[in-house]
């Protein structure tokens, strides 16, 4: 496939005729893609088409469960991440869920928990790292000075910023994101969104959406999916606009779904 | 409109049986709830009567003596000093708690979060065959086999630190003792806990543990740190049952642990609890009505407050602690 040339942007992970398998069901189909360095990239595509399995094997989720294997390559910058340790892929690519899924601590707790995983002791650096990862997910300001509440207390949509600033307070080089506000409201996926568009420059996204408008709204690049293969990869005005494929023209206008 | 249908009448006489129905069951269902708190309250009024009228012959101060704790009702010189048999039953309750919480604790990780379905449909089945062994058979085992095992794990100790002594100068532990009837105790109250705490941890939603593993942590970070404060409430609740079990367990200790009323916190004696002073004298010939006979009762009074103390405690530590996801 023919490689976006963008100026200012380096490619961040290839992605190389690589498939997925559930036991014998091949689930990912020799997809070929580039996920370019402090961009958000969105994979749309009709439910079932492969987009949340193909991104949960950046940080190698599928692991966790017998009877995956994966084939080809997926590199980051040079290395091979299928044949690293899962934990330290995870280590270096963080991810937000489709459901906020904060941990049975204090809302300090759950940003620190990955600091500690990573063996930080010095509560200095701890206070330091918690307090801008909060910033940076913003939502320091509704959170600081209840700290120790349980992070249950929060409302749905502070949860879900809550496991934003959790996967950025150990500067993860990709920054997974699976549906993360289906389960939201319209005033808190606004709030979701636009924190997102802010995370642009800081670190690369990765974001499985069900919902073409947020696509166009907060991706520079597209990827359209559809039963486990990859149709097409654009930028994201080119996808929607101006599609080379029938299916992705057909696609984003509605014509199925 | 069709003929099928149902005239206004025969819709409202349709809901009027159908409510006359509900009526009916409602009623029903009520008293099955309530025969539980009939036979509770029976059993509490029973066993009140008799403690007021073991009351009306043996003063209070008496029951609750510490300073000289003695338990003989069956003798011409009476005591009545109950912390004699709460010694010993707190004793094995304690030995029985430190073996079966860590084990049905770590049993209950192992099974959740690392077993693989194929160990796990194996080894579920066989703690259920341990649940379902009859008290009696744990009693003989503790007396007939842990016992001996104990014996000689004690003289080995012995030997190993002070060697070359005349074999009777070595401690022995008695032939019946509170600790290998503590320890079986332990072993049976593991299935309970086991069980108990594996669902609730299965019940931690795998979101939670992928969150965990998503920021780099291991099997077991997950397990300790995410998966267990999210599962407290019902591990909790599964140690209190556990307690529970063991307070009132009567075979194992009457079997293996002794029956005379010693006062002691030394697990290494025998001496008779609540429960096996109650099994003792009920399967005597005393007179119905008699003192001896109120002792029986007022013992068992005992045993419901402790028990009932730990319920409670349990209740309000899993709410307190309770997650709510």
């Amino acid at each position: 496939m023919e490689v976006i040339q963008d100026q200012d942007t380096q490619v961040k992970a290839q992605v190389r005729n690589f498939s997925f398998f559930y036991g014998k069901n091949k689930a990912i189909k020799d997809v070929n893609l580039q996920v370019l360095d402090c961009k958000v990239t969105s994979m749309i595509g009709p439910s079932g088409c492969g987009k949340t399995t193909l991104l949960r094997c950046f940080n190698r989720m599928h692991d966790l469960y017998p009877g995956t294997h994966y084939e080809g390559e997926i590199l980051l910058e040079s290395q091979n991440l299928l044949a690293l340790d899962p934990i330290e892929v995870r280590m270096r690519i963080g991810m937000v869920f489709q459901k906020p899924n904060p941990f049975p601590k204090s809302i300090f707790e759950n940003i620190a928990y990955g600091l500690r995983i990573r063996g930080i002791k010095d509560k200095n650096v701890i206070n330091e790292r918690v307090e801008r990862a909060l910033r940076d997910a913003a939502i320091w300001d509704e959170v600081k000075d209840r700290l120790k509440d349980m992070a249950f207390n929060l409302s749905g949509g502070q949860q879900q910023r809550l496991c934003i600033a959790r996967a950025l307070a150990t500067d993860p080089e990709i920054l997974l994101f699976d549906e993360p506000t289906s389960a939201l409201d319209p005033i808190a996926t606004a709030s979701i969104e636009e924190l997102v568009i802010n995370l642009k420059g800081k670190v690369t996204i990765l974001i499985v959406t069900h919902n073409m408008q947020q696509a166009v709204r907060i991706s520079d690049y597209t990827a359209f999916m559809y039963i486990g293969e990859l149709v097409e990869f654009n930028r994201t005005d080119v996808i929607f606009n101006n599609a080379a494929q029938q299916r992705t023209r057909e696609y984003v206008s509605g014509q199925f779904g | 409109m069709t003929n099928t249908s149902l005239s206004l009448i025969q819709i409202r006489k349709l809901i009027q049986r159908q409510n006359l129905f509900d009526q009916l069951v409602l009623v029903a269902l009520l008293m099955a709830a309530f025969s539980s708190i009939v036979v509770t309250g029976g059993i509490l009024w029973i066993l009140i009567s008799e403690s007021v009228s073991f009351f009306s012959q043996v003063p209070i101060t008496d029951f609750l003596n510490l300073n000289d704790p003695k338990w003989t009702p069956l003798f011409d010189d009476k005591n009545f000093a109950i912390i004699t048999l709460i010694s010993s039953t707190l004793v094995t309750t304690g030995v029985s708690v430190a073996i079966g919480i860590p084990m049905g604790t770590i049993i209950a990780i192992y099974l959740s979060e690392f077993a693989s379905s194929q160990v796990r449909e194996l080894v579920k089945p066989i703690l259920e065959l341990l649940a379902g062994v009859p008290s009696v058979v744990f009693g003989y085992f503790a007396l007939q086999t842990v016992t001996p095992f104990m014996q000689q794990v004690i003289l080995g100790v012995q030997i190993f630190f002070a060697p070359g002594r005349d074999e009777f100068d070595y401690y022995q532990l008695p032939g019946f003792n509170m600790l290998s009837a503590g320890i079986v105790m332990g072993i049976s109250i593991i299935p309970l806990i086991s069980s108990i705490s594996e669902d609730a941890m299965r019940a931690v939603p795998k979101q939670m543990r992928e969150g965990s593993f998503a920021v780099g942590a291991t099997r077991l970070q997950t397990s300790f740190n995410v998966v267990l404060p999210a599962a407290i409430s019902g591990i909790i609740a599964s140690y209190i049952l556990g307690i529970s079990r063991s307070l009132g367990q009567t075979m194992i200790v009457a079997v293996a642990a002794g029956t005379q009323p010693v006062y002691t916190w030394n697990p290494l004696e025998g001496a008779s609890t609540i429960s096996t002073f109650i099994v003792e004298v009920a399967k005597g010939d005393i007179e119905h009505g008699s003192l001896e006979y109120n002792t029986i009762f007022v013992a068992g009074l005992a045993l419901v407050v402790m028990t009932l103390a730990m319920n409670l405690l349990g209740h309000y530590l899993s709410k307190r602690v309770r997650e709510v996801y």
